[in-house]
């Protein structure tokens, strides 16, 4: 299957979209040093950039969230400045954010006409509306979507659905989509990549920004690269840019082995964790596995297969309704987060920022969450003693910036991730559990974390990984289960399987 | 990342203090600096709110306002909404709200003069009823939180039936009368001045005090930032959230309880109006304090200038003969003028 639309080649085409030597700043941080782009009418531009690299500033320019301080912007040749994000829209300009703009307490109709109802001396024309809307759903495949559904009950992947079709009801020329497959699994993106197709073919230019490389060479035309605030390469054919080049655009170092080498398990590893018939009613049910000290054991599955539940119910988050978990023979408590975490058990959530992390305490603070009564005399607190044991681990797992007061929230999505591992690591783990532990993290920074899961493996750490990309399940586990519906159907060593292979598995699940 | 690093501990980091000196010295910079950095950097825009009241209370009341007995007081005024504010700041900042507090202070109060009670302080001590009244506070908020906390009932609601209930109670209780405290005793040492500060001041100077290094400086006052901020990130890093919930509002029991002590010690009776829309006047001292509703964030020094703030608004207006109802038209407007002026303040702190 072929998702590219066809390539402009035009170099008469005035662009739809320019922008020249753009330049913001905040306060005393310098987020775009000059940042050049040139969009075609019905392409698919890709932006990639490490995280913090300016990608986000760059789109809040154009969507009028924020003024550039230098530089011009050029609409189909024109100079505009776009005020406001209502400026934005009327020029047509659409932005879907990687936090879904929906109001979850509205209708699929009535979000896609907020702000430009169609209505008679104040009355909403609900039948009018609601045949609009059909049609737009329809155009993007999901004609199958009542249009008065309630948006809070949709999946990630419906919401997006409506966030492009309100786009659609304006008179939009530019969509800009702000990782929009982060949410998705395989079969969605499919989808996502589908409408992409239908947008583009309309005439309609897309700016998709991704971590995923394999996505963008599927979906995009043309490539344009920023880091640290500067633009590296403006509209790179992605047919003719081979993936190092782009990887050296964005870090300017050579990507190499991005799975570090697996360190064979000893045979006489004892077992740390033990798993055996754990359910939660409704969810998922049977699900027995063991985790040797210095292995990694991934879980494979598309979202939704219940993997994440497992997770949580290992570590007590979710109350199982049957089966037991031991670590290192000892039989947890069931529910109890507490009785995991006493016993050396430490969870990396899906939803770092929601999940994870106090965001606007200071890092080591979030270092030392599950740890900071130990450092505590008679429950007084000894920030000192915290701040050094954070300094080892800031050090330790190159956690950037360095400056343990600094706010969690502040960080990068990679950093943020090594805050979570270093506070098990503060902690002490025996079994640690990862729920899409490169989740939102950049290309640099997702080698980091391999890395470090690799070497608390060598450590002798048990670890449970879930991720949903495959690729990576396969690149770090030793053993891999492949989860569909609740029920895990495979179990074999990483290195016998490949994607396509789990893929087959998965999908085969999921249809019976 | 590079080959040199070394592979991280997986083992529990021994709780060894470090070099405390070579560390913070640095980063933190002398006390001086560090004062004026965090508590008065960010109460910048109270102390702005205060002094403007001070001046129009000089300006307008002249020497009835600014001496020394009048500025005692103001304080000895906002000692007993302190007290509550306290306990209050503790609760919003872990993400919930009490609104029983005033209602329990009046049960409080008028349990510690049951004539049950009063005869018992007569044979023993007055103290007996310090105890009463602070074991009613504490036993009203151990129901609060074991209510918000295992029943899962919205703190707002389940407060709020607390404050009617144990209105409800106090009344049935002193079937609706006026409870005289018997024990002179008691009266003199709350009427009591020490150091030439009355004895109510103290208690507010050192509840403000408890509270601050509650907040500041124990594992107590982390778990309230870290469950306020993140509940679900404090759940799953192996908080007990629900314990310290209970806590929380024990706590504020607490508070309402030594409020109770206090407003017997002010008007020597105990009665089942007392408290009323104390809440209210709490709620607004902390959040004008600079403490989010949402949780998470709050101070005890932010608190201790709201409740400030309103007793020299309230004492400005009646040194100048002006009713109530311009005063709570006032109060109002200093609400809403304080946290705008907080808010300017914040974000200017963040950039």
């Amino acid at each position: 299957m072929c998702y590219v639309s066809p390539v402009i080649k035009d170099d008469q085409l005035v662009p739809l979209l320019e922008a020249r030597a753009i330049t913001k700043s905040f306060g005393a941080v310098r987020a775009l040093k000059g940042v050049d782009l040139s969009i075609a009418p019905g392409e698919v531009h890709v932006i990639l950039g490490q995280n913090g690299a300016g990608k986000s500033t760059l789109i809040k320019l154009l969507a009028g969230v924020h003024a550039p301080d230098g530089g011009e912007i050029l609409w189909q040749g024109q100079p505009v400045s776009i005020q406001n994000p209502v400026a934005a829209l009327d020029l047509g300009i659409a932005t879907m954010y990687q936090e879904l703009d929906v109001v979850d307490g509205l209708s699929i109709a009535e979000n896609i006409f907020l702000g430009h109802e169609i209505s008679t001396g104040g009355f909403t024309r609900i039948r009018h509306v609601h045949r609009r809307t059909k049609e737009l759903l329809t155009r993007l495949g999901h004609g199958d979507l009542s249009p008065a559904r309630e948006v809070g009950s949709l999946s990630p992947a419906n919401k997006q659905i409506v966030s492009m079709a309100r786009a659609l009801s304006r008179d939009t020329k530019l969509i800009i989509m702000d990782e929009p497959s982060a949410v998705l699994d395989s079969e969605e993106v499919k989808n996502l990549f589908r409408v992409v197709g239908e947008l583009t073919s309309a005439g309609i230019a897309v700016i998709y920004i991704s971590h995923r490389l394999e996505e963008i060479r599927q979906i995009g035309d043309r490539i344009s690269v920023i880091k640290d605030g500067a633009s590296t390469a403006v509209g790179l054919s992605v047919a003719d840019t081979p993936t190092s080049e782009l990887i050296r655009l964005m870090t300017g170092r050579e990507l190499a082995n991005v799975f570090p080498p697996a360190v064979p398990v000893p045979a006489d590893s004892p077992v740390v964790l033990e798993v055996s018939g754990l359910g939660v009613r409704g969810i998922f049910d049977g699900v027995d596995l063991t985790v040797r000290a210095g292995e990694v054991v991934g879980l494979a599955g598309l979202v939704g297969s219940g993997r994440s539940e497992i997770l949580e119910a290992i570590y007590g988050a979710l109350k199982p309704t049957s089966g037991s978990v031991r670590v290192s023979g000892t039989i947890l408590k069931p529910g109890s987060v507490r009785d995991a975490v006493d016993h050396h058990m430490g969870l990396s959530p899906e939803e770092r920022k929601s999940q994870g992390l106090l965001l606007d305490e200071p890092i080591y603070q979030n270092v030392t969450l599950s740890s900071f009564a130990r450092f505590a005399r008679f429950s007084f607190l000894n920030p000192g003693a915290e701040r050094a044991v954070a300094r080892e681990q800031i050090e330790a797992l190159e956690l950037r910036p360095s400056d343990p007061d600094r706010a969690a929230g502040t960080l990068s999505g990679g950093n943020q991730q090594k805050i979570l591992l270093a506070r098990w690591l503060v902690h002490g783990t025996k079994v640690l559990l990862l729920d899409e532990p490169t989740r939102g993290v950049d290309v640099g920074a997702r080698a980091e974390i391999y890395s470090l899961v690799r070497r608390l493996s060598a450590a002798g750490t048990a670890i449970l990984i879930v991720s949903s990309e495959i690729e990576e399940v396969l690149g770090l586990a030793d053993r891999v289960l492949v989860v569909a519906e609740g029920r895990i159907l495979a179990t074999a060593p990483a290195s016998e399987l490949t994607e396509h292979a789990v893929l087959d598995m998965v999908m085969e699940g999921s249809a019976a | 990342m590079s080959e040199q690093t070394s592979v991280p501990s997986a083992q529990p980091v021994s709780p060894v203090t470090p070099p405390e000196s070579t560390h913070d010295n640095d980063q933190r910079g002398s006390v001086l600096s560090r004062i004026l950095g965090s508590g008065a950097g960010r109460n910048l825009g109270l102390i702005i709110a205060l002094g403007v009241l001070f001046a129009i209370g000089a300006i307008t009341a002249g020497e009835r306002f600014s001496n020394v007995d009048n500025i005692l007081t103001i304080i000895r005024f906002a000692s007993i909404i302190g007290v509550l504010s306290i306990g209050m700041t503790f609760v919003i900042i872990g993400g919930g709200i009490d609104l029983s507090v005033g209602s329990v202070m009046g049960l409080g109060s008028v349990v510690a003069t049951l004539s049950v009670v009063q005869s018992l302080a007569e044979q023993t001590s007055w103290l007996v009823m310090v105890v009463v009244a602070i074991a009613v506070g504490l036993v009203a908020g151990i129901v609060n939180g074991i209510v918000v906390s295992y029943g899962n009932v919205v703190a707002f609601m389940a407060t709020l039936a607390m404050l009617v209930a144990a209105r409800g109670l106090a009344e049935i209780l002193s079937n609706r009368t006026t409870q005289i405290v018997r024990s002179q005793d008691f009266i003199e040492f709350f009427r009591s001045n020490f150091l030439g500060v009355p004895v109510l001041i103290w208690i507010f100077v050192i509840v403000a005090a408890l509270g601050w290094v509650l907040l500041n400086r124990t594992t107590f006052g982390r778990r309230t930032v870290a469950i306020g901020g993140n509940r679900e990130a404090a759940r799953l890093a192996g908080l007990k959230v629900r314990k310290h919930t209970v806590y929380l509002y024990a706590l504020s029991g607490l508070t309402s309880g030594i409020a109770a002590v206090m407003i017997l010690g002010r008007t020597t009776a105990g009665t089942s109006t007392h408290g009323a829309l104390y809440e209210l006047d709490a709620i607004a001292a902390v959040v004008v304090g600079g403490t989010l509703l949402i949780g998470g964030r709050g101070t005890i020094v932010g608190t201790v200038f709201g409740v400030l703030i309103f007793a020299t608004l309230t004492n400005v207006f009646t040194q100048n003969n002006l009713n109530t109802s311009v005063q709570a038209v006032a109060k109002g407007v200093i609400i809403v003028l304080a946290v705008l002026l907080q808010q300017r303040f914040a974000a200017r702190k963040k950039r």
